[in-house]
């Protein structure tokens, strides 16, 4: 299983589906790739088949490197010249020196890392800043599914049950402010993407988008 | 001084005539180019045979080196004049395989202190007239990849496009990205490490050990005795094959079954397929390699350890490196572990080097590298493509 296919959808068909359905639920690379500079150095963890990394190689010129958990996901990158290594992110970010990227991102991804906080933390040390995508568990949905329905979610973005999903550590867009604060984190940029996969209004409180908000992204500096 | 030792005796000794007339192209490196070994002297004359596939562009670009593995040769791509196989990596190199030499110029060469045509123990010492035996100085990898940089400048080639090989190969390649970055475009080293582990230092002893203990040895100098350790040196081979495989592999392949018999022999002939099958490698490989040779080689990967050369960091090893790294490793290896491979990409990303790294899923164990593994392919294929694309090398 992919790291990056955390949302559900299949990670090698992400590529495909950024072409002919941008408002699906990997709309986040879009986004990602709008917040990263021209010939930045980037690294990808959890970068699934690559398609963020070679969009991003495609429009912005970077150099990208990504960690990739699943053999078939490495391959693919492999395969498509991308220079990616087979790794975890939970074991493996302690190998990078400090501030080795311009940006590290983390797309749908720390949702399913043992330890998000450790996590978030070695990619605020090892890239200048740190993009972090992931879906919102306070989005409206989900709340009906857990306050209404008594059932752990089973929706579009989130299609599995709660005993095969690797999405093992959850947050809502307000528990990662939190987070970030408690690492003395900035936040620098924050999005949120509503069911449609439009950006939501800047000028809205944290409990409109925590509600209404299906997707984050957030761009943090130490 | 002449040679003293008739030449029938010789080739006994050497396993092949390839030693002295090797059917393959040879680069010759006079007294006026010696060859400084990490032994602290100097070697001269000496020579590497060599085979080559495909055609160097014109600027120069394409130049492919692939290194061999211990017992391997510079028969890639061809076939061997001593077994009549087909090359090695014949399923690997050739007009559009993953290494392709309708794009590239491929180049390898029988390592130094090999058997099949380059300088090794039993080539003739010209001070003595007689072959070097164990007189011949230790050569390491890196006195390895010296002479075989030797060889790319004599053929004219200032950067090599790629440097790709597997197992000792695979140490070559590494060594190549340390002691010549700046001639290094992209680096495929598979099932390797950066140095060498205990429990393979082991393994090689006991191979040693058993080629040593043959009477027929003689101090290394069997060759004066129109003999060859075939005994020793087959069960070196039988030990070092066991390594190259896994239970896995061995229970798919052989389980418990019975050699050519229906029930247990109740004695010591080969009851067993395994059996059969690991005398069969020993006969054939005491058939086509020199004793002394398999000293030389596995000396030579037990000395490998890149991080000693650099206070003990493997990531100083690597600063600053331009190389495209991609590195390969087989799940079910346990001679060259996932784990060794994956020291050297995090040493690699420590030093902020471009790499990738790909474990494939087999169980086929070390010698995976030499078979036909289709993610494997498609991995080398990706990674030397998209190379030639960063290379500017057209299609």
């Amino acid at each position: 299983m992919s790291v990056s296919a955390q949302t559900g959808a299949v990670s090698s068909t992400a590529t495909s589906e950024l072409v002919t359905a941008p408002a699906t639920a990997r709309v986040d690379l879009e986004l990602i790739a709008e917040l990263v500079a021209p010939y930045s150095r980037v690294l990808d963890v959890g970068c699934g088949d690559g398609a963020l990394l070679s969009l991003l190689e495609m429009r912005r010129s970077i150099d990208g490197r990504g960690v990739e958990l699943s053999q078939v996901g490495v391959n693919e990158c492999v395969a498509r010249g991308l220079s990616v290594i087979q790794g975890d992110a939970d074991k493996d970010l302690v190998y990078y020196p400090d501030d080795s990227f311009d940006y590290v991102i983390l797309s749908q991804t720390i949702q399913a890392t043992h330890n998000p906080k450790t996590v978030l933390a070695e990619l605020l040390r090892i890239g200048g800043r740190a993009i972090v995508s992931f879906p919102n568990f306070g989005h409206w949905s989900i709340r009906y599914w857990v306050g209404l329905r008594g059932r752990m979610p089973v929706t579009k973005n989130l299609s599995q049950a709660w005993y095969e999903t690797p999405n093992i550590h959850f947050c809502t867009i307000r528990d990662f402010v939190a987070l970030a604060e408690e690492l003395g984190a900035t936040v620098e940029t924050a999005m949120a993407i509503n069911a449609t996969g439009q950006k939501m209004g800047m000028k809205m409180p944290w409990w409109f988008w925590n509600l209404f908000g299906q997707q984050a992204v957030f761009v943090l500096k130490r | 001084m002449t040679v003293d030792i008739a030449r029938e005796n010789l080739e006994i000794g050497a396993g092949s005539r390839e030693v002295y007339e090797p059917s393959s192209p040879v680069a010759q490196f006079g007294p006026d180019e010696p060859l400084h070994l990490d032994a602290g002297v100097d070697l001269a004359p000496f020579q590497l045979a060599y085979n080559t596939y495909g055609t160097l562009n014109a600027s120069k670009t394409n130049a492919i080196l692939v290194c061999h593995a211990l017992t391997g040769d510079h028969y890639a791509a061809s076939q061997s004049p001593v077994t009549g196989k087909p090359g090695w990596w014949s399923s690997i190199i050739g007009p559009g395989k993953p290494i392709d030499t309708d794009r590239y110029f491929v180049i390898c060469s029988n390592v130094l202190g090999g058997c099949l045509g380059s300088t090794g123990p039993a080539s003739i010492n010209p001070k003595t007239g007689e072959p070097y035996g164990l007189t011949l100085p230790v050569i390491t990898i890196r006195d390895m990849v010296r002479a075989q940089a030797m060889l790319v400048e004599k053929l004219g080639i200032d950067t090599l496009f790629a440097v790709i090989g597997g197992s000792m190969g695979g140490m070559q390649v590494l060594q190549w990205t340390v002691s010549y970055p700046n001639k290094v475009f992209a680096a495929l080293p598979i099932a390797t490490g950066a140095r060498h582990c205990a429990q393979n230092i082991a393994f090689h002893e006991v191979g040693r050990q058993a080629v040593m203990a043959d009477p027929d040895w003689h101090g290394g100098r069997y060759f004066a005795h129109g003999k060859r350790p075939v005994k020793g040196l087959a069960v070196a081979r039988m030990t070092a094959h066991v390594t190259y495989l896994s239970e896995m592999a061995l229970h798919r392949k052989f389980g418990r079954n019975l050699q050519d018999r229906e029930t247990l022999g109740f004695g010591f002939e080969a009851d067993f397929q395994i059996e059969s099958y690991l005398r069969h490698q020993g006969m054939t490989f005491v058939d086509r390699f020199d004793a002394n040779s398999y000293l030389y080689m596995t000396r030579a990967m037990d000395y490998f350890d890149i991080a000693a050369d650099y206070g003990g960091s493997l990531a100083r090893a690597f600063r600053g490196s331009q190389t495209r790294f991609c590195l390969v490793s087989f799940s079910s290896d346990w001679l060259f572990p996932t784990e060794e491979n994956r020291a050297v990409v995090h040493a690699l990303n420590a030093a902020a080097a471009s790499v990738s790294f790909v474990e494939i899923e087999t169980d086929r164990g070390h010698d995976a590298f030499l078979l036909e593994e289709p993610h494997f392919f498609d991995a080398i294929n990706g990674f030397v493509s998209s190379a030639a694309r960063a290379r500017g090398l057209s299609s």
